[in-house]
């Protein structure tokens, strides 16, 4: 039997040094990818012609697929979560709606991946941004309406019966006071659906098509930034003069860019969940 | 229009948003269904899911070797970041001062954050030449998807078990230094215990995440199609299967039914997985 006190001691370096680990293998493949990929980082190759070997089609590529994906589930996240939070009643059909939010945020990418071709790729006819955008709605939206349907639920029932008060119907009430209080915590959601966007590749591989040049219409083919670092990881290159190793440089420059899109959005919602549990606190008070 | 037909107009399109969540899952099934239950007749179910052969020109198709991969990275990978994952989360509950959460939650937060794609492609550059060349070729392997995935569920399982432990009440802690125990005392004897079901949840659905994760396993398995015989044999997963084939198969051909069938068992054992986890983790 060891003392409970020697048992504190180990327990507690052990846990130190797993979690030191944990942490260290995160920052290790940051470490790792900017080692290997800076030196591809110049204005040619992030801001050039995709032609030429540049990554200006990806990069408007997933701007254009995160927007249009958003126009989706923008008005459909929050229209779910304002059903779930003010108007559902208790029963066993909105039971089952939340119980699907729950199971369609389970199900795995690839998933989506198989439905956006049998289903948005079949009826649209050939693979485009908008099928690609239709897929990651649907793999998104379940984030869109649990943080929208939290921050709502977030805003003080008392708030919502002093409009009741001043007459204003149930309508007047959310849309005048609980949205604009909730808005914060909108934008959460929508930043974290962006994000998938930007680091999905499985839903997108053969939905979104794989197009060089920019992409104008939704019915362009396109890729995606997550896109563009697999194929330059796993395909042969094509054209000579460039190596392998060149292909796998870039990709990793890729991955840096992706890494300062998730840390910005990170720190983004960081920052409108700081300021917005002030502002809670001094109208709340 | 007056206010109540206006009241009406909104409760009846909230409603329709509401529908479409429930359409996204019904639509889900029934197209996996529609295109991969034809898989199940055409090879005949037995044969379709204990099959050791996949050949795409002579349409015979057998899933046997992918579900024993798909297992084997998910079991592989969940022995090992499960006890880590929960090691982290004791950590961050009892152990770190509030300083020391401010820096490692967010890193927490953004390893959750890093698309898979990238796990994948530091696996194949870093790991997988090192299993090369330390032990055995040809480097993609069971091993290394095993290893990608325990950095990848390891947020997954840190969080969701932190929660659990969080939601311990105080008053159990307490007793517990009262009677003079140690703060691991306790954590062994009553936090751990008390927050047992919570965590088991967490861990079951990091399995479900290992299991469905798709792109970083296809780029470090080496995809053959065989059954693996040790831990650095190549092998190939449900997913990495369908990743690696999703785009040269013709619509309404048997190999893409035969690729939906794989997304059907995928998914049979994602739910499995998951309505366990939310049973342990009493979400629904």
């Amino acid at each position: 039997m060891i003392k409970p006190q020697i048992a504190q001691k180990i327990s507690s370096v052990l846990l130190w040094t797993i979690t030191l680990l944990v942490v260290s293998s995160m920052l290790f493949i940051i470490v790792y990818t900017v080692l290997h990929g800076w030196r591809s980082l110049n204005m040619h190759f992030v801001f050039g012609s995709t032609i030429t070997g540049g990554l200006m089609a990806p990069i408007l590529g997933t701007l254009y697929l995160i927007l249009l994906t958003l126009l989706f589930i923008f008005p459909l996240g929050v229209g779910t979560a304002i059903y779930l939070s003010e108007y559902a009643p208790e029963n066993k059909f909105t039971k089952f709606t939340k119980f699907a939010l729950k199971s369609l945020a389970g199900i795995p990418s690839i998933i989506y991946g198989l439905f956006g071709v049998a289903f948005f790729v079949v009826f649209i006819g050939h693979t485009c941004i908008l099928a690609g955008a239709l897929t990651m709605a649907c793999l998104s939206l379940p984030y869109m309406v649990t943080s929208a349907e939290e921050a709502l639920i977030g805003v003080p029932k008392t708030w919502r019966e002093a409009s009741y008060a001043l007459g204003a119907t149930k309508w007047e009430t959310t849309w005048k006071i609980v949205i604009p209080a909730a808005l914060p915590g909108i934008m959460t959601g929508v930043i974290l659906c962006a994000g998938r966007v930007v680091a999905e590749t499985a839903p997108l591989l053969a939905t979104v098509g794989f197009s060089p040049f920019n992409p104008v219409s939704p019915l362009d083919g396109a890729r995606t930034l997550a896109l563009e670092l697999f194929y330059l990881a796993t395909e042969a290159p094509s054209t000579g003069g460039i190596t392998r190793q060149d292909l796998i440089t870039q990709a990793m420059g890729v991955a840096i860019i992706l890494f300062i899109i998730i840390i910005l959005m990170n720190m983004s919602v960081r920052w409108i969940g700081k300021k917005y549990s002030n502002e809670q606190y001094k109208i709340g008070r | 229009m007056s206010k109540k037909n206006i009241e009406i107009t909104v409760r009846c399109l909230l409603f329709l948003c509401s529908i479409i969540s429930l359409m996204i899952l019904v639509g889900i099934g029934y197209f996996l269904f529609k295109n991969g239950f034809s898989a199940f007749i055409e090879n005949g179910l037995g044969n379709f899911i204990f099959g050791k052969t996949w050949n795409i020109s002579k349409n015979v198709y057998g899933v046997y070797p992918l579900i024993l991969g798909s297992l084997f990275v998910t079991t592989g990978s969940i022995i090992v970041s499960a006890p880590i994952g929960i090691s982290v989360a004791i950590f961050m509950t009892d152990i770190a001062t509030s300083d020391i959460k401010k820096i490692i939650g967010p890193c927490i937060e953004l390893m959750a954050g890093i698309p898979s794609i990238v796990f994948g492609l530091v696996g194949m550059i870093f790991l997988v030449p090192l299993i090369r060349e330390n032990f055995s070729p040809p480097g993609y392997s069971l091993i290394a998807a095993i290893i990608v995935l325990i950095v990848m569920t390891m947020p997954t399982i840190i969080t969701l078990s932190e929660d659990s432990l969080r939601s311990v009440p105080r008053q159990y802690k307490e007793a517990s230094y009262a009677l003079g125990a140690t703060k691991w005392q306790t954590v062994w004897n009553v936090t751990l215990p008390a927050a047992k079901s919570g965590i088991i949840g967490a861990v079951i659905l990091g399995m479900g995440r290992a299991i469905g994760e798709a792109m970083a396993v296809y780029m470090v398995i080496g995809n053959a199609f065989k059954i693996p015989n040790s831990l650095f044999d190549p092998s190939r997963t449900l997913t990495s299967n369908i990743v690696g084939q999703i785009e040269e198969a013709a619509l309404n051909s048997q190999h893409m039914h035969a690729l939906f069938a794989c997304g059907i068992i995928l998914l049979i054992f994602v739910f499995l997985f998951n309505g366990i986890s939310f049973k342990m983790r009493k979400v629904v």
